[in-house]
């Protein structure tokens, strides 16, 4: 028997799956949990315990740089640091660089008497090359090391969050990935912690 | 006892008798500082004076168009510079407008690094203003090159078919390599600040458009403890390589003269002298904007009197390490014993242009050194007079380095005069214009005092707990 081909009523059925796809609700799945808190006080203290239960893929919400939040989530250590010193270093490299081969090499050209290879006058372009390289390693690496450009993320299904992570409000999440997420038992520690309420996140 | 004398960072507390007041006004929450602050954004109705500052501001950036045009057509001879004296308002006004940048990033970057927390207020139109200033800036580079499309070549090192490389031995060169830099670490800095306020706008906006616009500037930043980390980071260090930048970018400007040989420009406090009168100029700026920023938008719970009086001392300091630069320059003229010098600097006091520098002793030194009086401090209106007569006498300073340095050199026969042309004027008085404009804009548009950074200073903001 040979291949019928591509029929019109395969055609007709291809249609229906792929409007019925595009009907069908997102797929349901847990990103997390979440527990809003009113005050900086309540969230470090969150922090701390949920750290203390063992609990790892944990993240804490606030909309200002808290030290004290950072502290106690262990979230301290930074690439940006070595990425700026490697910006630097590419910098200096390049700036100083172009102008040896440019003065030197390429287009040699006597001026007042001073040496083709005249270092001191070399230094502020070459020092301005590595404050422009580490910025920019500076803030492409930040903004590289958040995911960012990211406008998508699970947390802003709740529609707490997005008026209050920038606003007021302290948010602590646990990811469902976490090896001791368990819905419920996980749902009982954030509430004993004095939250003003405790969310699924859909994913 | 001992417990009630430390704070929750770990340093001890005043007695509140001696205690600073607070940097933000007491009964202050996260919540109220965002509606105070984000409110001045496009939510609010626009005052009526920033469409009246907004309506001037354009008939002064319209000058900016017409001097451009008419450049373009006829030629540089519109302007005033001619032999002997070739370096006229444009430097002037390059080096005025480069200066009041200044003070934009000593606020964010060295006073972040000295911990001053009464930075957090006034740094984010601070930046803005280092941002306008540079742009004004870089017309006169750009324009008195007569065919600005033409200047890459002499400018910028970049293989042409020419086989020609810029001549990185001179200052002036050296000079692109600072501003240019100055000018793209200053943008990154003050966007990078910028992202957690974008999210908020982004958060608060009423329609689809502005949701959008401050969605994608704000690059999806959810105020996540991780991101702050590595933003933290980012911001500090950005902080450092700020601060030796800044310092940079004035002095190589100064080498511009002090690398040559002419009388009055060949010194070796230059640099120094130069950078505190950027920073003197900036702070006069800053005040200029901040006062009546703050009074048309109610903000004197977030600027407080601190903040003015702390600002005001910054001014009377640098304007000192100025003053201290004027009397060297008198001593140094004398005390070399050269005879060009000595000719420079009696000529200079004395001679036709006597005017300008009796003006700069009155803009720059007597009428900053009321600021000695708290009276003086804490009085909005005549702080917004010194600093007039502040950003008036730097301008005067660098007219009368400039033009009475070079009108009257080693050979009387070609001594000279003078005289800036009207097309000088309407160009200068354009980039003020071009200033306003971006100014205006920028307190329309974007959250012009930085919200997370004042929650930051909120008492209890980091919580109680002990580490």
């Amino acid at each position: 028997m040979s291949e019928p081909g591509y029929t019109p009523s395969r055609l007709l059925h291809d249609l229906k799956e792929l409007a019925a796809w595009a009907k069908a609700p997102v797929p349901t799945g847990v990103y997390g949990l979440m527990a809003e808190f009113s005050n900086a006080d309540d969230v470090v203290t969150a922090a701390r315990q949920v750290k203390a239960a063992g609990y790892r893929k944990v993240d804490g919400y606030s909309p200002y740089p808290m030290e004290s939040l950072i502290h106690e989530l262990e979230q301290h250590h930074s690439w940006v640091p070595t990425i700026v010193l490697g910006g630097g270093l590419t910098g200096f490299l390049a700036g100083y660089g172009l102008e040896y081969w440019s003065q030197v090499i390429e287009y040699p050209m006597n001026i007042g008497g001073r040496p083709f290879h005249s270092w001191v006058s070399f230094i502020p372009p070459a020092f301005e090359t590595t404050i422009l390289f580490a910025s920019f390693g500076a803030v492409l690496g930040m903004l590289a090391l958040n995911g960012f450009p990211r406008p998508y993320h699970p947390v802003f299904n709740i529609e707490e969050f997005t008026k209050g992570a920038s606003n007021d409000k302290f948010y602590l999440v646990i990811e469902a990935a976490d090896p001791k997420f368990d819905a419920a038992g996980t749902s009982e520690l954030l509430k004993s912690l004095g939250p003003t309420f405790v969310r699924e996140i859909p994913a | 006892m001992a417990s009630s004398q430390i704070s929750s960072l770990g340093t001890p507390v005043m007695d509140p008798k001696y205690a600073p007041l607070p940097l933000v006004a007491p009964g202050h929450t996260n919540d109220s500082v965002t509606e105070k602050i984000a409110h001045m954004t496009m939510e609010k109705e626009t005052p009526r004076a920033w469409w009246l500052t907004l309506l001037v501001a354009l008939a002064m950036l319209g000058g900016l168009g017409t001097a451009i045009l008419g450049l373009l057509f006829v030629g540089i001879g519109l302007w005033g510079p001619n032999v002997p004296v070739g370096w006229g308002m444009d430097i002037i006004n390059f080096v005025w407008w480069i200066g009041i940048g200044h003070a934009g990033t000593l606020i964010s970057a060295i006073l972040l690094l000295f911990k001053q927390r009464w930075r957090n207020s006034i740094n984010r139109f601070a930046e803005a203003m280092t941002l306008a200033a540079v742009l004004c800036a870089l017309q006169y580079p750009l324009f008195h090159t007569g065919r600005p499309w033409l200047a890459f070549y002499w400018l910028l090192p970049y293989p042409n078919t020419m086989g020609l490389w810029p001549n990185f031995r001179s200052p002036l060169i050296w000079d692109v390599f600072a501003v240019s830099t100055y000018g793209l670490v200053s943008l990154l800095f003050w966007y990078v600040g910028m992202i957690p306020d974008l999210g908020t706008l982004r958060d608060r906006a009423k329609n689809r458009i502005s949701k959008v616009v401050y969605g994608m500037l704000s690059m999806g930043w959810r105020n996540s403890a991780r991101h702050w980390s590595n933003y933290e980071k980012a911001y500090l260090l950005l902080a450092g390589l700020s601060t030796p930048l800044v310092l940079s970018v004035h002095s190589v400007v100064s080498f511009d003269f002090a690398v040559s040989l002419i009388p009055g420009w060949h010194t070796t406090i230059f640099p120094p002298y130069f950078v505190a009168g950027a920073v003197f100029a900036g702070f006069a700026m800053v005040l200029n904007l901040a006062i009546p920023l703050r009074w048309l938008y109610r903000l004197e719970d977030v600027i407080t009197m601190r903040h003015i009086e702390n600002m005001a001392k910054v001014m009377l300091a640098t304007g000192l390490i100025v003053n201290y630069g004027y009397f060297m320059e008198l001593f140094m003229a004398w005390y070399s014993g050269d005879f060009f010098e000595r000719y420079m600097m009696k000529n200079r006091v004395l001679g036709p242009y006597w005017w300008s520098y009796a003006a700069l002793m009155l803009c720059n030194v007597i009428v900053p050194n009321t600021l000695w009086w708290k009276k003086a401090r804490t009085n909005t209106i005549w702080l917004f007079i010194v600093s007039l007569f502040v950003g008036v006498g730097m301008w005067l300073e660098r007219f009368v380095i400039i033009v009475t340095s070079l009108y009257r050199d080693y050979m009387p026969s070609s001594w000279g005069y003078y005289k800036a042309t009207q097309f000088d004027w309407m160009f200068f008085i354009g980039t003020g214009g071009l200033f306003l404009t971006l100014m205006l804009l920028f307190v329309r548009f974007l959250p012009a005092v930085p919200m997370s950074e004042v929650k930051m200073i909120l008492p209890g903001a980091e919580g109680r707990v002990k580490r």
